[in-house]
């Protein structure tokens, strides 16, 4: 069975090549364009990996990493952050608070398939 | 029962009291435990002020004009707020300079002239003595007073007593004895006159509570207070001279109360106590409110006194002035009658001594020493200098003791010794020009100070004191009535015409005129010398952070043990050598022998010796052993050129350096400015990388997709190149902005102001967007007035705008459903276009934030297409028009972007 990815970004064009770049590889893939949905579709069903933007309305990155690893329910979802905000300070706040790694936009797409992959070995 | 000997007992007690302390302090002195150290002590010393003529005479002005007294007591109130300068500045020089007089301080300012000091000299003796007469006058008169208890004397049955003018020859010479004993313990200045100086603080609590203690019996005990003495005062007549001014008394009330302010600091005792004996200037301080609390307290009941004794003793002929003493008698009061007797003589015992010692400092340094010098200087004794010296003050203690006694009893109750207070005030007034101007003015000489007081002093005799023994009947009173020679333009008392004042206002105008202007006209007829200017410098400066060091210009050849030998010969040898051990070691020499002969040890011998004998004829002492070598007048303008130059250096030195605070603190506030700033510019660039990256990413995601999969399909491949097209356009859309705004904010934008009809630009701009608008299905209505609205703007830049706020309303308003509403309104001088939308509008908390850079609402769902710098730059470009530029929406209900613009006259 394959692995589940939800991609959260409020790009729709990022998300587009995300997930395309996903299907491709054979991963099921779930998409949220915000924070808020992001929670929400986290509820109904557990993914295996989340691709999360950090800048986004309704509620970022950050605040959703924060809320997954306080719910005992989703412990050990691996995180990816994936943003355009590639300060040291930021890519320090993403893993202090429970990414898993941090990916900075533009990302090269190699990059990012390679580190899933490694993620869900 | 009081009776004359008692009487004699309790005032011999009293002195042996005064003795003791005296005693008592100077032994404390000698240990090291000054008890004058006290600032309070110091100004109860001063307190030396209030003499016998207060104490008996402020009662009888008070009963013969009212509220005359004061100015005598207001002018030193006044004058004190000036201490912390005036005072200062004479109690450090006194300090650096070891001055021992005011003759001497005169003196010295005007280059240690030993003329100078000799006249001050003998205007203080002359204008003085009759002062100490008075005081003589009042113990013995008091005595005489006291001795007819319970019975009140009248006024004439108290003339020609022989018995009284025992009384007083025995009361000046006790006071002799007591002046000598603490006066001349010593001789050196430095070594003040501790004891006497806690006897006059002691003397002047007496005083004080002496006459308070009457002054609250007769208020409180004969009468009932001071509604009740009013009252009764009323009913017998005798309080209107007390209220009532006539217009004359002005000018009298004015010059009164400025001599009194003179004589507080020029009386030879006022002198003494405040400058020379002053051991801390800190005291000076506290001094400056004491003293005036004091002469409050003791003026207190002067008016109460006077009106209880008017009522008391109306038509027996009992002397206004003698109340203090009578009142209690005449209530049979005989402790109180005692201790107001006993307060009367602290006042008058107080002034003698301190008035005697000054006057004899001053007669010895100033007016024998120099013809005594003279002399030694060619045949020297073989006897111990300072052995002369003291038996020469003694001497002039006694004598001038002596010559106030004979004052006295030719003057007996003659109107020049009635009137003798003031009289004496104006004399010493005659220093003020020469004292003060030359503590603030360097451009006084000595030819203008002698000219000065020398004009002054005549025009006192001429005036005031001439026309008083003319009212004793010593003189005919010819010359006063008709002029001297009948010259009636000459007349004392109406000089050149000027009659109806009262005769010591017109004398105090007419000697500050010829004082000052002879003063003034002396002085700028030369240059100072370079005596004179050395030592004005180091008066006039004195109070200056770099003052004036007070050595001297000098140059010559001095041999130490010489000096030694001279300071030995008027200090003893014991006292001069243990001074100039000090001083050696002081400058680091290993003994007294290897003290360097130069101009600071020259300079030490002699002001160690002003000390002594003055500072004029210490300087002409240590001349007569060193061979002084004159200064050229060129060399000493160079030294103080010299001088001069450090001192504008280091003034500029001080500007520079608060200069360069003060541009440290400007610095610091940029450098705050520009952390501010690069807080801001931070922000922005992370915001724009930000902006910039995420189209960046989209591209390179695609482009990779597609660069690494050559099979996608053909629609699929489309879509993403199209993707990729958007997403560059983005960004050069974002890049065009961020540098539109950046060149905008800069001030390099380039505006071209023309005439821009504002129907006409909307009609384009809506042209320009109808396809996005039919795009989206969004329905554009435009509601245009019928005149021409006219503003003075760039059209590019409004058009700008108008499409910004254009496009925002396409993409927010709901597809298909959308209604856009673009209106033009003319309200009275300003043009409003408002955009209206039916979108989801702008949330409360955003609307402001939405003109700020990369602030497009972050916390709504729907993010809005678009960069983010559109409204920033709308902003900019309107207000720099003039304008500004608003949002108002209720979310839910659409938004409505509203700019308005002053409108061209006319338009």
């Amino acid at each position: 069975m394959s692995n589940t990815i939800l991609i959260v970004d409020d790009e729709p064009n990022i998300v587009l090549s995300v997930e395309f770049l996903l299907k491709r590889e054979g991963f099921e893939v779930q998409t949220a364009a915000d924070g808020q949905a992001a929670i929400e579709m986290l509820a109904a069903s557990r993914p295996d990996l989340m691709i999360l933007d950090v800048m986004m309305p309704r509620k970022n990155g950050f605040e959703v990493c924060k809320e997954v690893r306080a719910d005992p329910a989703l412990s050990g979802l691996p995180i990816i952050l994936l943003s355009a905000k590639g300060r040291e300070v930021e890519i320090a706040k993403g893993l202090s608070l429970g990414a898993d790694a941090y990916i900075t936009k533009p990302f090269s797409t190699h990059e990012l398939v390679a580190q899933v992959k490694e993620m869900l070995k | 029962m009081l009776g004359p000997r008692l009487i004699v007992v309790y005032s011999l007690l009293y002195l042996a009291v005064l003795f003791a302390i005296a005693y008592w302090a100077d032994k404390r002195a000698d240990q090291g435990r000054s008890v004058i150290a006290s600032p309070l002590v110091y100004a109860l010393s001063m307190a030396v002020y209030c003499t016998a003529w207060t104490y008996y005479g402020s009662v009888g002005r008070a009963a013969g004009t009212g509220v005359g007294f004061l100015p005598i007591y207001l002018g030193p109130t006044l004058i004190a707020m000036l201490w912390g300068t005036l005072l200062l500045k004479m109690v450090r020089v006194s300090k650096t300079q070891r001055i021992t007089s005011i003759a001497d301080f005169i003196a010295s300012r005007y280059g240690k002239s030993q003329v100078l000091g000799g006249v001050v000299t003998v205007i203080a003796v002359l204008g003085v003595v009759p002062y100490i007469a008075l005081q003589l006058k009042a113990i013995s008169r008091s005595y005489t007073i006291l001795q007819h208890y319970p019975d009140i004397p009248s006024r004439e049955s108290l003339q020609n007593l022989p018995i009284m003018q025992d009384t007083t020859l025995y009361v000046a010479l006790a006071l002799a004895a007591f002046t000598i004993l603490f006066g001349t313990r010593h001789l050196d200045a430095s070594e003040r006159h501790e004891g006497m100086v806690a006897a006059i603080a002691f003397e002047s609590i007496v005083k004080l509570l002496a006459f308070l203690s009457v002054g609250i019996f007769v208020t409180y005990h004969i009468h009932d207070g001071f509604a009740d003495l009013f009252d009764k005062a009323s009913v017998a007549g005798v309080l209107t001279t007390h209220i009532n001014f006539q217009t004359s008394d002005y000018e009298t009330w004015y010059s009164l109360t400025i001599l009194a302010a003179l004589a507080v600091m020029l009386l030879p005792r006022q002198f003494q106590v405040a400058v020379v004996e002053n051991s801390n200037e800190r005291q000076i301080r506290r001094a400056m409110w004491v003293f005036p609390l004091y002469l409050l307290l003791i003026n207190l009941f002067v008016i109460p006194i006077a009106i209880a004794g008017q009522i008391q003793f109306a038509g027996t002929g009992v002397d206004a002035d003698t109340f203090v003493l009578t009142l209690p008698m005449a209530h049979a009061q005989e402790g109180l009658s005692l201790f107001a007797f006993i307060g009367g003589l602290s006042a008058a015992t107080g002034m003698v001594i301190v008035e005697t010692i000054a006057l004899s400092t001053m007669v010895c340094n100033d007016l024998i020493m120099p013809g005594l010098l003279r002399r030694w200087t060619r045949l020297p004794p073989h006897v111990d200098f300072s052995r002369v010296l003291l038996a020469i003050r003694r001497s002039a203690i006694v004598v001038i003791l002596l010559l106030g006694y004979l004052y006295f009893r030719v003057a007996g109750e003659a109107y020049a010794l009635v009137s003798i207070g003031l009289i004496s005030f104006s004399a010493v007034a005659q220093f003020a020009p020469a004292m003060i101007i030359g503590l603030y003015w360097r451009g006084g000489t000595y030819q203008g100070a002698l000219a000065g007081l020398l004009a002054g002093f005549a025009i006192w005799i001429y005036t005031l004191l001439l026309p008083s023994f003319a009212k004793s009947g010593w003189l005919s009173a010819d010359f006063l009535q008709h002029g001297p020679f009948g010259i009636e333009l000459l007349r004392p008392q109406s000089l050149f015409g000027l009659s109806d004042l009262h005769e010591i206002t017109h004398c105090l105008f007419w000697s500050m005129v010829f004082n000052i202007g002879a003063y003034l006209l002396f002085s700028l007829r030369r240059e100072s010398t370079i005596n004179e200017a050395t030592q004005a410098t180091l008066f006039v400066d004195v109070l200056k952070r770099e003052a004036p060091s007070g050595v001297p210009l000098w140059r010559g050849k001095a041999e130490v043990k010489e000096l030694i030998s001279l300071a030995e010969r008027f200090l003893g040898a014991q006292s001069a050598r243990k001074a100039f051990e000090l001083y050696a070691a002081s400058r680091g020499a290993p003994n007294v022998e290897q003290l360097p002969a130069d101009a600071a040890t020259v300079h030490f011998a002699e002001t160690l010796l002003a000390g002594a004998i003055g500072s004029a004829s210490a300087r002409v002492m240590v001349a007569s052993t060193t061979a002084e070598e004159p200064l050229g007048l060129d060399e000493v303008l160079n030294i103080l050129d010299e001088a001069s130059q450090i001192r504008a250096y280091s003034r500029e030195l001080e500007r520079k350096s608060s200069e360069l605070e003060a541009a440290g603190r400007e610095l610091k506030v940029a450098n705050e400015q520009l952390k501010e700033l690069d807080r801001i510019k931070d922000d922005f660039m992370s915001s724009v990388t930000h902006e910039l990256r995420t189209p960046l990413a989209s591209i390179r995601a695609f482009s990779e997709i597609l660069a690494d999969d050559p099979e996608i399909e053909l629609q699929q491949r489309k879509k993403f190149l199209d993707i990729i097209v958007t997403e560059t356009e983005r960004l050069t859309r974002l890049v065009n902005q961020v540098l539109d705004l950046a060149k905008i904010e800069s001030g390099h934008a380039n505006w071209r102001i023309e005439q821009v009809d504002l129907g006409e630009l909307i009609g384009v701009g809506c042209e320009v967007n109808a396809r996005l608008f039919s795009e989206r299905g969004v329905r554009l209505i435009v509601e245009l007035p019928e005149v021409t609205c006219t503003v003075s703007a760039d059209r590019d830049r409004l058009m700008q705008v108008l499409v910004n706020l254009l496009s925002n309303a396409a993409k927010f308003a709901p597809e298909n459903t959308g209604e856009v509403r673009v209106r033009l309104r003319r309200d009275g001088e300003i043009l409003r276009v408002s955009v209206r939308d039916n979108g989801p509008g702008v949330p409360f908390e955003d609307q402001q934030d939405i003109f700020e850079k990369f602030r497009q609402g972050s916390s709504s769902s729907e993010r809005p297409v678009g960069t983010g710098l559109g409204l920033p730059i709308s902003r900019r470009i309107i207000e720099y028009f003039g304008g500004r530029i608003q949002v108002q929406s209720r979310p839910g209900h659409g938004a409505v972007f509203t700019f308005e613009l002053p409108a061209m006259d006319g338009g």
